[in-house]
């Protein structure tokens, strides 16, 4: 299975980004094989708007099937959703190894509706 | 001849002026547009007889899944983001939509149509026999301005001698749609240090936009002498000053109109409305 993690860094001991839309990049993880891959998604860090479709479009192009962020708002939890993928919280203050354990163990909690409004 | 109200700042008096000016103004008949569409409010001090009302509506896409491929052509044209392609499903945001058609004329297998949303509406109220004021609201929930100020603009009668534009505040796209092809602008101020900073944007946009101007400055003798030097260096025209006075603040919380109620007013606009128009009979000259 694949995993996308949103983050600031390029590899697994950088930490998660919060922001979902406008994260500098994400890493693609196969939790199969433990290999991973880097995403830069800095097009939609300066996007005047539509940066968390534009970056729910390019990790579903992907074939995640869940990603782990800090926050989604509503546009980019439809776009997820209508791709089938779900959408996994964690907190800035884990790497992205830590938050793939913590989903690997169960305890990221996962999001039934957007945690915050667009734009927050 | 076309005049625009318009400010910079929110509530330096630019309703105020324009409500105003439309009384006295001549030559008559005078059309008011009011296209501050968020919050419209120059038909508060108006009153009159409603005489048309519009629904209005912009183009969004809408994609027949039958058809689509998922190229995602459509996605990848769109600067805004308005759609979103998921396999063969193709997510619309209308609130993103700037309605530019392109999606529909770049899909490949013709599986775009548009339909309409509706935005807002669009008001005439024939005040006096002459005056009549158009004014546009937008719909609760709706961001985009500009296609319903073009209504309000396009309803307007080009036979009218005088139109009177109150502008949104701001320096962002619904003041320049506001003021697209009008022939003067009357930028209302007030001598406080964020009316100044203000008026320096909206001066910065106007002078990009090529549309003469000069300064109204309401609410004066507060003694903020900046906006007078900044004025000065640029040479800027000033157009009149409304001295601060309490009268107009009465006057404006009931709703009356300060020319008839408030002693030397109508004065100080008919001065500023001289002004106005020997400037632009300068310009109209050199």
């Amino acid at each position: 299975m694949k995993i996308a993690i949103t983050t600031t860094g390029n590899d697994l001991n950088s930490p998660l980004c919060e922001r979902f839309g406008r994260t500098p990049r994400f890493i693609v993880y196969d939790t199969d094989s433990g290999s991973f891959e880097v995403f830069d998604n800095s097009v939609n860090l300066n996007a005047p708007q539509g940066a968390g479709l534009q970056t729910a479009q390019n990790i579903a192009r992907q074939g995640v099937s869940c990603v782990i962020t800090g926050h989604c708002g509503p546009k980019a939890f439809t776009v997820l959703q209508k791709a089938g993928i779900k959408v996994f919280l964690g907190q800035g203050s884990m790497t992205v190894k830590e938050a793939i354990t913590a989903f690997n163990e169960g305890k990221l909690q996962e999001a039934q509706s957007p945690d915050v409004e667009g734009h927050w | 001849m076309i005049i625009a109200v318009a400010s910079g700042k929110g509530g330096t008096g630019k309703t105020t002026v324009a409500v105003n000016l439309a009384f006295v103004a001549t030559p008559r008949p005078v059309q008011l547009l009011d296209c501050d569409v968020e919050e419209p409010n120059a038909h508060l001090f108006l009153g009159g007889q409603p005489a048309k009302k519009k629904e209005v509506s912009v183009m969004i896409p809408s994609v027949d899944e039958g058809k689509c491929s998922g190229c995602e052509e459509c996605s990848n044209f769109c600067q805004f983001k308005a759609l979103v392609v998921i396999g063969k499903t193709v997510l619309v945001f209308p609130e993103l939509c700037h309605s530019c058609g392109g999606c529909r004329l770049v899909c490949p297998e013709q599986a775009i149509t548009e339909v309409p949303r509706p935005i807002g509406v669009v008001e005439t109220l024939q005040v006096r026999d002459d005056l009549t004021l158009i004014y546009g609201t937008l719909s609760i929930g709706v961001a985009m301005a500009p296609p319903l100020i073009r209504e309000v603009k396009a309803l307007a009668s080009r036979e009218v001698p005088l139109t009177i534009i109150d502008c949104p505040p701001g320096t962002s796209c619904p003041v320049v749609e506001s003021v697209k092809g009008v022939d003067v602008i009357l930028l209302v101020t007030e001598p406080t240090p964020f009316g100044l900073h203000d008026l320096t944007l909206a001066v910065d946009t106007i002078r990009t936009l090529g549309i003469p101007f000069g300064v109204v400055i309401n609410k004066a003798g507060l003694n903020y002498s900046p906006l007078y030097d900044y004025l000065e260096k640029e040479k800027i025209p000033v157009l009149g000053e409304i001295p601060e006075d309490a009268a107009v603040a009465k006057a404006y919380a009931k709703g009356e109109l300060p020319v008839y109620s408030v002693p030397g007013y109508r004065a100080k606009i008919e001065e500023i409305f001289r002004n106005l128009k020997a400037m632009v009979n300068g310009l109209e000259k050199m």
